[in-house]
């Protein structure tokens, strides 16, 4: 384990994507837990994929057209958002039809991102890096990005907790009472989408779907209080995070899948572990 | 904003409709509705299903608009009164498994004093005294989930409690739960109507019996009946299908259990 800590030292990609595992550890256990308990994870994994049509038109159009500004990641940030927005839309106003078009908007924006990567000059970028995540190819601006989200989510989510709650348990009630529960499902998938986009860049659009909802999913089987599931949930995923990247860098194995491995494992060995009741 | 006087009730109007109709497709639901509630009243609404009971609650509620006539709580449109009504709805709609306590669900009913963060001191002390209203403030801390179905149904008449209501609308509130809990919920419901103005959708007949002043019969049409309710008038508003379901719970609360094999 001496190897992996002078490793943290030494090398910065190591370094970077330690940084961005503890920091994306708080929002993806705070959103998941929203997700998971709302029981929306269908449409997370709609937005996730949906970020690829994002990521492969900011190849295109950046490199067509020599947008400095246009990276893959604002590309994906952009589609995620809108896929929320069009996914949440939906949702509120054709209930049902709701599974249909989660279902459209996932395929169509993984085979638009294939279709951009295809006719995109130059040098084809690696879609699996974006699927799968490497951690090769996290920066010192993706930090600063993913600790910039993180904040703003969580002082969404700090500010609104209660608002979130009260739309998730009973929005007819919550709009009885004057609030606007539309925008706050909005805002609910929206810190989803964002959420999404910050660890894409390590763990890939899979496995971070994976990280959003898995520990949130251990943590509700233990626990009846939302805000202790979020404690837990940001408890794991920063045990998954860093002792998944120390575990992988030492056993020489890809970081994000053994990450999501070990997750699914713990969730799987919680349905043997009796429930507590009050 | 001032309920509407009325000068052949001692007590002023609380709600008011005229005339009121209203569709969701081709055929109306409610037909020339109109009827005063006034303020101490305990009105219960019973009638088939389809008749338009819910539908009525909806209305009241703000959330649908009638299409035809007009429907005034407390003197304003039904959208602009909601702060001042109280809703329990069934407790059924509910994910069973959310994560939250009664004390948090119970603050629901304060959201529209919540700005941004936390509920204040004052929102909490309301919200433990509606608990205590329901005799659950010893439950305040306990998970939804853990509750039973009759804990449940007055966590949510103590979340309408602390909107501090003026009118208690309450949908069902004995719909799928035992007898054994039903009681506490009368005792409950019984102690409330001697201080708020209360309308409350059923189909339970002992209910009706228990906390109801007079009756409005809705089944397109809306007829008043007091109480009690003559056999002829049940038959007539549900073609006899709810005076068996009486007769089997009346049966199973006398100890014959083959009735509910039946229900």
């Amino acid at each position: 384990m001496t190897e992996f800590f002078d490793a943290v030292q030494t090398i910065p990609l190591i370094r970077y994507s330690l940084l961005a595992g503890i920091i994306s550890a708080f929002t993806f256990g705070a959103v998941g837990s929203l997700v998971v308990t709302r029981r929306i994870g269908y449409i997370a994994a709609a937005i996730a994929h949906s970020m690829l049509g994002g990521i492969g038109a900011a190849f295109y159009f950046g490199r067509t057209y020599d947008l400095d500004w246009l990276t893959p990641m604002f590309g994906g940030f952009l589609a995620a958002l809108l896929s929320a927005l069009i996914i949440g839309w939906v949702s509120l106003r054709a209930s049902e039809r709701e599974d249909t078009i989660i279902s459209a908007i996932w395929a169509f924006g993984m085979a638009a991102g294939i279709l951009f990567i295809h006719y995109t000059p130059g040098q084809k970028p690696n879609l699996e890096s974006y699927i799968f995540g490497n951690i090769l190819v996290t920066s010192g601006s993706d930090v600063t990005a993913t600790f910039a989200l993180g904040i703003l989510v969580l002082l969404l989510i700090a500010l609104f907790y209660h608002k979130l709650v009260a739309v998730c348990f009973d929005e007819e009630f919550a709009r009885l009472r004057g609030i606007n529960s539309n925008a706050y499902f909005l805002l609910l998938l929206a810190i989803t989408a964002v959420s999404m986009v910050l660890m894409v860049r390590v763990a890939g659009i899979i496995l971070s779907l994976a990280l959003l909802i898995l520990p949130a999913a251990t943590a509700s089987r233990f626990s009846r209080q939302l805000w202790v599931i979020m404690l837990v949930a940001i408890g794991l995923t920063l045990i998954y995070n860093t002792g998944g990247l120390a575990m992988s860098f030492q056993l020489n194995v890809p970081t994000g899948p053994f990450v999501v491995i070990c997750a699914a494992v713990v969730y799987g060995l919680s349905f043997f572990v009796k429930r507590k009741r009050a | 904003m001032n309920p509407v006087e009325s000068s052949e009730h001692p007590t002023p109007v609380v709600a008011e409709a005229r005339g009121l109709s209203f569709r969701y497709q081709k055929p109306l639901v409610l037909e020339d509705v109109s009827f005063r509630i006034h303020e101490g009243e305990s009105l219960c609404v019973i009638g088939p299903n389809g008749g338009g009971k819910s539908t009525l609650l909806k209305l009241m509620l703000g959330l649908l608009e009638p299409g035809r006539g007009s429907l005034k709580i407390l003197g304003k449109s039904p959208a602009k009164a909601r702060c001042d009504i109280g809703y329990v709805p069934q407790a059924l709609r509910f994910d069973p498994l959310y994560p939250v306590s009664a004390l948090d669900i119970v603050l629901m009913g304060r959201l529209d004093r919540l700005g941004v963060g936390l509920y204040s001191k004052a929102c909490r002390e309301v919200a433990m005294n509606a608990l205590e209203e329901v005799a659950l403030a010893d439950s305040s801390s306990r998970p939804f989930s853990d509750l039973s179905g009759g804990q449940r149904q007055r966590v949510l008449i103590a979340r309408a409690l602390a909107c501090e209501p003026k009118l208690l609308l309450l949908d069902e509130p004995t719909a799928n739960i035992d007898l054994s809990v039903e009681a506490q919920l009368l005792e409950t419901l019984t102690r409330l109507r001697e201080k708020m103005t209360i309308l409350l959708v059923t189909h339970d007949l002992d209910l009706v019996s228990a906390v109801g002043d007079s009756v409005l019969c809705v089944n397109r049409r809306i007829h008043r009946h007091s109480l009690p309710l003559s056999g002829e008038v049940v038959k007539e508003i549900y073609s006899g299908i709810i005076r068996v379901e009486h007769d089997l719970r009346t049966r199973h609360s006398q100890g014959d259990h083959s009735a509910c094999q039946h229900d």
